[in-house]
């Protein structure tokens, strides 16, 4: 615990905005990186950008689902950058959204089809649609206005739309593929130690 | 008996190797002028070919690794000499060949192919190949055969994509007949002149530039005529999604994506999707398939 309380007092220091800064410097180092055709991005930049938003995404979203076992098991406190985490991972969705609209598909009746069309598509658009509100309450004023507990059943949208995201990854990938599999059961892991605590709780009582 | 297939395209329209070794560089400056003087002519400029680096760093060999570039950075431990491979089934002369024993006396060709993934990406390559025909003539096919079935080495210590079984190795694949005696249709040992590079195929592979690329196997080691359609690897993986045929076709979408379009390797981060053409554009092999429904036999 000592060490969790060292890491605690170190990282009150750090602001939460600290994850929005290092966010869009990433989401921009990679967009310059695409552009001017380096390392991963020589021969078909597009695609590679494509990957490279959706999966900081999903990782945010994993690190945002594991800010509570976190705190539970080792006693690291994340709670005060999880929003930011969650918004992060939110913009990084919209970037790869726009990056699929924009430069891969190129046309809004084709981007119609394919999330009508492609099952993985249409996963992967309600995963997004569901974090919308998530993103746009994500804000003081909100939890206020909507109160706190109505605010936290509404922001339980990331469980599903953390799932549909794996699913969505899982779904495109040719063959038997590892990673995405990862992704799919830590998701679905640390959703599981969520429904161990509720029942917990209700056994204490 | 070579060069029974001609187009409009001559040696002169390949890139010199010059260019090609950096054709961005030279685009912009003035060495560049007779580059540019040959995209101005009708049909040249939609087949410039990519450069070899573009060849060679962005490919699918899963024995390497998934990621596209997991064969540039792994393909070097594969053994390519000594080679041989295995002619077996309905053929006259059976047998272990020497790479350069089955080769003797055919020639080599230059040929400036469209590629297309299934994964909607292409590419231009020119090739440097045996007809696959003069090979089988060479081996003697049996007169009942009716498809020649085609075998990817397996070296478990060289590749290491092969323990994670992302498909069930070898790799396999197979042409029928009529396609794989077509003068389409060759067996590349090099490209842009230079010995074909591990992470492309080496030291031997096949191409037929009218199917999704995933049918021109690479790194050849036994070539079977038999009489039953051969099994083939991404078939097996999943028939849904991946046909014996798999010929490149615009109006009938892989499950998963639309094959309408296409985006050319080599535009950037801005480049423009390319309709996809009826079989990548070769539509002299169209006769193979005269009365077979294209929708049903994918």
């Amino acid at each position: 615990m000592a060490v969790a309380q060292a890491i605690n007092g170190g990282l009150r220091r750090l602001p939460a905005w600290t994850i929005y800064i290092v966010g869009a410097a990433y989401a921009v180092w990679e967009f310059w990186r695409a552009l001017n055709q380096i390392g991963p991005y020589l021969v078909e930049p597009i695609n590679v950008l494509e990957r490279a938003y959706g999966e900081i995404a999903l990782i945010l979203m994993v690190v945002g689902l594991m800010v509570t076992p976190l705190r539970q098991w080792t006693g690291v406190n994340l709670i005060k950058f999880r929003r930011a985490i969650g918004v992060t991972a939110f913009l990084f969705v919209l970037a790869h959204f726009l990056v699929f609209a924009i430069l891969d598909v190129q046309s809004v009746s084709r981007v119609w089809t394919e999330i009508v069309k492609r099952p993985y598509v249409t996963v992967g658009m309600a995963a997004f649609l569901m974090l919308i509100p998530l993103a746009v309450t994500s804000n003081n004023l909100s939890v206020r206005k909507m109160g706190s507990a109505a605010w936290r059943k509404m922001h339980k949208l990331t469980y599903p739309a953390a799932i549909l995201g794996a699913i969505h990854y899982l779904w495109l990938v040719k063959g038997f593929q590892l990673e995405p599999i990862i992704y799919l059961v830590v998701i679905l892991g640390l959703l599981a130690t969520r429904l161990n605590w509720q029942e917990k709780r209700r056994a204490a009582m | 008996m070579a060069y029974r297939w001609t187009n409009t395209l001559t040696q002169a329209d390949v890139t010199p190797k010059a260019a090609y070794l950096n054709r961005r560089q030279i685009l912009a400056g003035t060495v560049g002028l007779g580059a540019i003087g040959l995209a101005g002519r009708a049909n040249a400029q939609e087949l410039e070919p990519n450069t070899l680096e573009e060849i060679t760093s962005y490919n699918n060999f899963y024995e390497f690794g998934t990621g596209k570039n997991d064969p540039a950075q792994n393909a070097h431990q594969l053994v390519t000499s000594p080679w041989s491979i295995k002619v077996d089934g309905m053929v006259d002369n059976p047998g272990d060949y020497a790479l350069d024993d089955l080769l003797a006396g055919l020639s080599v060709e230059d040929r400036l192919y469209r590629f297309r993934c299934v994964e909607a990406w292409s590419m231009v390559i020119p090739w440097n190949g045996i007809e696959l025909a003069d090979i089988l003539n060479k081996v003697g096919v049996q007169s009942g055969a009716k498809y020649v079935a085609f075998e990817t080495v397996v070296q478990p210590e060289n590749m290491i994509g092969v323990q994670r079984r992302v498909l069930d190795f070898p790799y396999v694949e197979g042409l029928r007949l009529d396609e794989a005696m077509h003068p389409l249709t060759i067996m590349a040992t090099g490209i842009y002149d230079e010995p074909i590079a591990n992470q492309n195929g080496a030291p031997i592979r096949l191409v037929v530039p009218w199917k999704y690329g995933f049918k021109s196997i690479k790194s050849i080691v036994r070539i079977t005529l038999t009489d039953q359609e051969p099994p083939t690897s991404w078939n097996i993986a999943n028939p849904r999604e991946y046909g014996f045929y798999s010929n490149v076709n615009p109006t009938v979408d892989h499950p998963r994506w639309s094959q309408a379009t296409e985006r050319r390797i080599g535009g950037g981060l801005f480049a423009s999707r390319q309709d996809t053409l009826m079989f990548n554009g070769y539509p002299e092999v169209a006769p193979l398939y005269e009365g077979q429904d294209l929708t049903v036999d994918i």
